[in-house]
């Protein structure tokens, strides 16, 4: 079977190494952004420099970090893991701000009342703190996904394969096909991912759906 | 017991939120921290529970000095109310109740049942335990957060303007709920507000703090309206403190029979008076019903004075009722009688001014 002159099955392991490639880094990322923000919040001082610095990293051009990171991960230039420590960098310079902000946001007056009930820092971090900043943090998760997708694609261009191998692929034989199929893949990715995020945080938050 | 022994915070950035404070709070009672806004009342409190470290000076709970002691620790053996409840938004009521004592290490079967426990003994009803507190009412979100406060039976109670958020129409009977509560369980309580009716219908002692986290008086509500200690206190505690004392005086009042209406019983023999009391099955007063009026209509409104109550609630009755006539009870409900209002001021007149106990000022004793 084919699709606009693109074999069907190779889409579908073209769409898998993509998912891949965008969806482990978001998880990492997200779990490095956790601790990150956390310690921007725990003083004041630390929210500027750690809030900025990873933003700033979010300026690098993919197509460089692409062609840096082997030197210094010293890892060969056709690795998919340089792929994947680049996205996970994009992923943490999203979701440091946003996890902080997501945590700013946790009323004041719940967080004392969690201190005096008698919570440490840490389980009052994970039993209160953590599960209110969901609903920002996971917003935040949504604009990092759709990133993910559509800079993952740029990587073809030093040769790790997904949907955006598609692009270069329809440029070089000159055909519209793979390129019109490679948007519908990336839009189908994105759309997946921000279907599953949602689904996640709707569990996450009954009380959310409840109250409205 | 709590004691504070010379406490005093000042804040990094140079504020002096309380100053050299000593008092005791009794144990069983309620200690109120009364005055105007910014006076270190909430700093005072947070520092019994280590909340906010003090600066200088020392806190004893049961005799043992609290600095020793591990904070988390602490705070889970006293309950705290603040005043927008500061539920857990992300639990429901039962969870927000099961708090402590899984913080406590309890199973969570446990847990649960003493969480349903007292949900009931704060008067919630059992269908709102699987709600979130955005589903509730205010009245009810506070009453959840004396539950929760409640759940680890604590021998010790802080409470940060509990009543204040709480519509004025719901405020008056939770505050009654509330002295019923603490009676019962004998908890200690240390409960702050800048409301000094609430200060003096809550409180068995008061200690009025002023601007800069300085005591200016500490005594039982009765001695804060005889004898206020200076200006400020006088000032606080307010113009019409004459009338307010009166909720400390019980005196003699002839009781008058009263020839009250049995319910759904129509027309009975008149007894000459304008208005006639109407009462239930079991003798309790439902309301006055003038006897010219048509439509036979009850006229609800009278407040009701219990038959050994303070001259406050007798004369508040006899002003309130259409008739003139206050109504009283027994301690079922049941009509005792009426007074009237020249005889409960008469009672006034002779009553010996109340002297109440021992003044304690921050300077010493009187
Ligand atoms: N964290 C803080 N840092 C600096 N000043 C504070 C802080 N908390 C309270 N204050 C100041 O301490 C004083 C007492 O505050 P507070 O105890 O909240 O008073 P109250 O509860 O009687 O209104 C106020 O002047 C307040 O501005
Ligand atoms: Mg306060």
């Amino acid at each position: 079977m084919s699709l606009l002159g693109v074999d069907l099955a190779t889409v579908l392991e073209l769409g898998q190494d993509h998912l891949l490639l965008a969806g482990v880094p978001l998880l990492v990322g997200l779990a490095l952004a956790i601790p990150l923000g956390w310690l921007a919040t725990r003083r004041g001082w630390l929210y500027p420099p750690l809030v900025a610095g990873t933003g700033l990293l979010y300026t690098i051009p993919s197509l460089a970090l692409f062609i840096l990171l082997p030197g210094f991960l010293g890892t060969r230039i056709l690795d998919p893991v340089n792929v994947l420590v680049a996205m996970t960098v994009y992923t943490l310079a999203l979701l440091t701000r946003t996890v902080a902000d997501a945590l700013l946001s946790v009323p004041g007056h719940v967080r004392q009342a969690a201190t005096a009930m008698g919570y440490g820092p840490a389980r009052r971090f994970l039993a209160v703190d953590l599960p209110l900043a969901v609903p920002v943090i996971s917003a935040g998760l949504r604009v990092a996904a759709v990133s993910n997708v559509s800079i993952v694609s740029v990587a073809a261009l030093v040769g790790v394969s997904q949907l955006g191998s598609l692009f270069t692929d329809g440029f070089n034989r000159n055909a519209m096909g793979p390129i019109v199929v490679g948007v519908i893949g990336c839009v189908v990715l994105a759309v997946l991912f921000d279907l599953v995020i949602l689904l996640v945080t709707r569990l996450l938050t009954p009380w959310k759906v409840s109250a409205s | 017991m709590i004691r504070l022994e010379g406490v005093g915070k000042r804040y990094p950035d140079g504020t002096v939120a309380v100053d050299d404070l000593s008092l005791e709070a009794p144990r069983g009672r309620i200690t109120v921290l009364v005055g105007p806004s910014g006076c270190g009342k909430t700093t005072t409190l947070r520092m019994i529970n280590r909340m906010v470290e003090p600066t200088s000076g020392r806190i004893l709970v049961d005799g043992e000095d609290t600095a020793g002691m591990d904070a988390a620790r602490l705070r889970r053996s006293i309950g705290y109310v603040i005043q927008h409840a500061g539920l857990f938004p992300h639990r429901t009521v039962l969870g927000n109740v099961m708090t402590v004592p899984r913080l406590h290490g309890w199973s969570r079967a446990r847990a649960r049942e003493r969480a349903r426990e007292v949900l009931e003994l704060v008067g919630l009803e059992p269908a709102h335990a699987r709600r979130y507190p955005s589903q509730l009412s205010g009245g009810q979100q506070q009453r959840v957060g004396v539950a929760r406060a409640l759940a680890a039976d604590p021998d010790v109670l802080l409470m940060d303007e509990p009543f204040s958020a709480v519509d004025p129409v719901v405020r008056g009977g939770l505050q009654q709920e509330f002295l019923a509560l603490q009676e019962r369980l004998g908890t200690t309580i240390v409960l702050v507000t800048h409301d000094i009716d609430e200060a003096i219908r809550l409180g068995h002692r008061i200690a009025v703090l002023r601007e800069g986290g300085t005591l200016a008086q500490f005594s039982s509500p009765a001695d804060l309206l005889a004898h206020p200690a200076d200006d400020f206190v006088a000032d606080f505690v307010g113009a019409d403190r004459g009338y307010r004392a009166l909720s400390f005086q019980r005196a003699q009042v002839p009781i008058h029979a009263e020839q009250p209406l049995r319910e759904g019983t129509g027309h009975a023999p008149g007894s000459g008076e304008a208005w006639r009391l109407v009462i239930d099955a079991d003798g309790r007063p439902l309301g006055w019903r003038h006897t010219d009026d048509p439509e036979e209509r009850l006229r609800l409104g009278g407040t009701l004075a219990q038959q050994d109550g303070t001259l406050r609630s007798m004369l508040d009755a006899a002003l309130s009722a259409p008739s003139g006539r206050g109504v009283v009870v027994d301690d079922r409900g049941v009509l005792v009688g009426t007074v009237r209002a020249d005889e409960v001021l008469r009672a006034i007149q002779q009553a010996p001014r109340p002297t109440g106990d021992t003044v304690r000022t921050a300077e010493g004793t009187e």
